[in-house]
């Protein structure tokens, strides 16, 4: 395929969907899941349970390469919505991109089917983060011990998302990073599927936070968990030392659900900087402030300047996605272009959206409009799935050419 | 559906270009600009590879593929090589591009076999105006009616002056609205002042004066009423967003190769955070501005309105370009401070970007 910036059918189609479902489903609950942060939202779950996950009608096969793109741009369009709400779907979310990546097809079917059959709502989640180990993953300490048929798994997991739901809905999971062999370093660290409501899996506390606050971020205790010895993601095989021959490809494989998953948190950032956007212009639009493009730089006003600058870089983040996203659809390796969408997109979103509750003023400080809300959402972009820093430092090795030894 | 891959012919003219800008602009950029001359055998050389005239129509002897995408693919390897030499090389398409997309038939037929045939011919395009308050889309300069023709007066510059061309082709302010005209160098009225610029030191530039330069009616290309005008400045901002790329990168390129080379503290400085992140982020942006361009000139080759796109990818690869060169001479430190090192001409160059309007066009 040439150059082009057309999107296909379908991706029009979900995108006016997922507006649509934007404007009329999420918007009206904003306020209300952001002033009660740990209210579960009844409504806007059951709503996308019953319809949402169906998706828009009248999508048409056409082929694997669209897929991407279209995951991204329904990303853009569900956080323009509410992004704590996007985050709250009761969908398979990284813990289904990890099962998606890494398992069996009988471990695929036994944990993923329940996402598209009837009965109560299910999440899945990811837990990943510890209190010592965050960006750097390989220093995990939560332990599996293999106990005859059994996984025993054992340590404290925070920052996991939808961590409440997936770990007290009957039907949903909870992926958990933990190490088979602590002398192994990363060679060791292996993931495992915890089905929800598994004794000694325990649900400790919820963080209070800036932002998406409708989105719960657990923290979860393992105390001699329990699970059977085929929830373990790939193989068990430990391969000390051999980096070189593809020794730490458990955790090498791990690492790269992130290239699938960082285009979709860039898509969501740039969602969330939209909607502060496109409120910004409206605003000024009514004000009888005109945005002129490629008026000369002398008769700008500061704040069409900014307006210009904040469209400007916006755009070059939602371009860096999507050539991430389409780079992935081709099957092609994408962590570096992953990386540096995430980076530009987490950045840029936290300067638009402070930059908007800027220009508006005083009411865009108050709590009246959504502008500070989307403020205290935008921030996290810039550091959940890999901080900037973590983004920045995996662009510079792949630019530089450097080992992970040789660029810590 | 939504593609960031160039085809396959792209793929190859790009190839031929970076190769090209490797072995012949680059090895000259610094005495070109310290000499302030451009290189007239590499000028010819590039000539051959026909990246006018292939945009050109057949009927004037041109290759018929006009392809604002593929022209922004060129302009950032040529910018690559080197700034100043890619406008001189690229200095035909000011003429003949207009000319070809407003011209009238006696117009294209007179004026664009020039630019098809064997020999290189320069094109000349006046549009930026020295004063504070110029704005392109409504210059200072006056066209008034007089007899059946014309009289222009008003003053322009970074108008690129190479020796051997016929026509500049100037932006003035009608009764009616802006607009085009062919002035002959040789118009009487008409006086050429050479400048002296911070960058694009190689291509030779003007400062044009024009008082009561007396031009017939059919010098006039296309209407008066500012359309074409405005259409025109678009097609140069996505082409200097593409320039502005193509310098960014160069710059990028040097920095990151130094780092790699300069040792401190018993290791090399790219081994830094300080440094290496630096490096990533003018990756990320470079790669974010060209993407804009690629944008904007996509949104020309489908016929639609490019105003909007234009002006965000110009910008925003204008903003890069500053930065990044400025960037790159930090991280050479007192060397990037050097003429021994090209960073610091990058930086000249990129300053530009803010001020040049159409001094390339896709």
């Amino acid at each position: 395929m040439p150059i082009s910036f057309d999107p296909t059918p379908n991706t029009r189609i979900a995108r006016d969907y997922y507006h649509r479902v934007a404007v009329e489903q999420m918007r009206p609950l904003s306020r209300r899941y952001d002033d009660e942060e740990h209210a579960f939202p009844q409504q806007w779950v059951d709503w996308f349970w019953r319809e949402g996950r169906k998706g828009p009608e009248g999508l048409e096969w056409s082929g694997p390469q669209d897929g991407m793109i279209r995951v991204c741009v329904q990303a853009e369009e569900l956080c323009w919505g509410d992004a704590a709400l996007y985050l709250r779907m009761p969908t398979p979310a990284l813990g289904g991109s990890a099962v998606a990546a890494a398992g069996t097809q009988e471990q695929k079917a036994r944990f993923l089917a329940r996402f598209g059959s009837d009965g109560p709502p299910v999440w899945g989640a990811m837990a990943i983060t510890e209190a010592l180990a965050g960006s750097d993953a390989a220093a995990i300490q939560t332990t599996a011990r293999l106990d005859g048929d059994e996984w025993v798994l054992n340590g404290t997991k925070i920052f996991c998302t939808s961590g409440e739901s997936a770990s007290t809905h009957e039907g949903g999971f909870v992926v958990v990073w933990a190490t088979v062999d602590k002398s192994a370093g990363r060679a060791g660290i292996k993931s495992f599927v915890v089905p929800a409501r598994t004794p000694g899996m325990r649900l400790l506390g919820l963080e209070n936070k800036l932002g998406i606050r409708a989105s719960d971020t657990a923290t979860l205790v393992f105390e001699d968990c329990r699970i059977p010895r085929e929830n373990l993601l790939g193989s068990a095989e430990v391969k000390k030392r051999d980096a070189k021959a593809g020794g730490d490809k458990g955790f090498k494989g791990a690492m790269a659900t992130f290239d699938a998953s960082r285009p979709i948190v860039a898509a969501m950032a740039v969602g969330v900087g939209r909607a502060s956007l496109d409120f910004v212009r409206e605003e000024l639009a009514r004000e009888g402030v005109a945005i002129r493009y490629g008026a000369p730089r002398h008769a700008q006003g500061a704040i069409e300047r900014d307006v210009l600058e904040m469209e400007a870089e916006l755009q070059a983040a939602r371009l860096l996605t999507w050539r991430a996203a389409s780079m992935m659809s081709h099957g092609r390796p994408n962590n570096l272009e992953a990386s540096m969408a995430k980076a530009k997109a987490g950045l840029v979103v936290t300067r638009v959206t402070q930059k908007a509750v800027e220009i508006l003023g005083p009411r865009a400080y108050s709590q009246q409009l959504l502008l500070e809300k989307w403020m205290r959402d935008a921030k996290i972009n810039d550091i959940y799935e890999g901080t900037q820093q973590i983004n920045q430092l995996i662009v510079a090795r792949r630019i530089l050419d450097y080992s992970s030894g040789m660029l810590r | 559906m939504i593609d960031f891959e160039p085809s396959d012919e792209q793929k190859l003219v790009v190839e031929t270009v970076r190769s090209f800008a490797a072995s012949e602009m680059r090895p000259r950029a610094r005495e070109s600009f310290e000499a302030r001359k451009l290189p007239d055998d590499a000028i010819a050389r590039a000539h051959e590879l026909g990246l006018v005239a292939s945009a050109l129509p057949e009927e004037h002897g041109g290759g018929g593929e006009r392809s604002a995408v593929t022209a922004a693919l060129v302009i950032e390897e040529l910018a690559w090589g080197d700034l100043a030499i890619a406008l001189g090389i690229l200095s035909p398409a000011l003429v003949a591009y207009p000319v070809c997309d407003f011209g009238s038939p006696e117009q294209r037929r007179t004026l664009l076999p020039a630019f098809t045939g064997d020999r290189f011919v320069p094109g000349s395009l006046a549009v930026v105006e020295p004063c504070f308050r110029f704005d392109a889309e409504r210059p200072q300069t006056r066209a008034r009616r007089e007899g059946s023709g014309f009289s222009l007066s008003g003053r322009k510059c970074f108008v690129p002056w190479q020796s051997g061309g016929g026509e500049v082709l100037v932006s003035a302010t009608t009764d009616d609205g802006a607009a085009l005209f062919l002035v002959p160098r040789t118009a009487s009225g008409l006086v050429a002042t050479p400048e002296r610029n911070m960058g694009i030191g190689a291509l030779p530039t003007v400062e044009l004066a024009l008082e009561d330069v007396r031009l017939p009616a059919q010098a006039r290309v296309g209407k008066s009423d500012g359309s074409e005008l405005a259409a025109l400045l678009v097609r140069g901002r996505v082409a200097l967003a593409a320039a502005a790329v193509g310098v960014a990168r160069a710059a990028y390129e040097v920095a990151r190769d130094y780092a790699k080379e300069r040792q401190t503290f018993g290791a090399p400085i790219a081994t830094r955070q300080a440094i290496a992140f630096k490096l990533a982020d003018m990756a990320i942006e470079i790669d974010g501005a060209r993407l804009l361009a690629w944008e904007a000139a996509w949104t020309l080759d489908q016929g639609a309105d490019a105003t909007r796109a234009a002006a965000l990818a110009h910008q925003q690869a204008a903003r890069v370009a500053l930065e990044v060169a400025d960037g790159a001479v930090q991280v050479l430190g007192g060397h990037g401070y050097t003429r021994e090192y090209l960073p610091e001409m990058h930086l000249r160059d990129a300053r530009g970007f803010a001020s040049f309007e159409a001094i390339a066009l896709v």
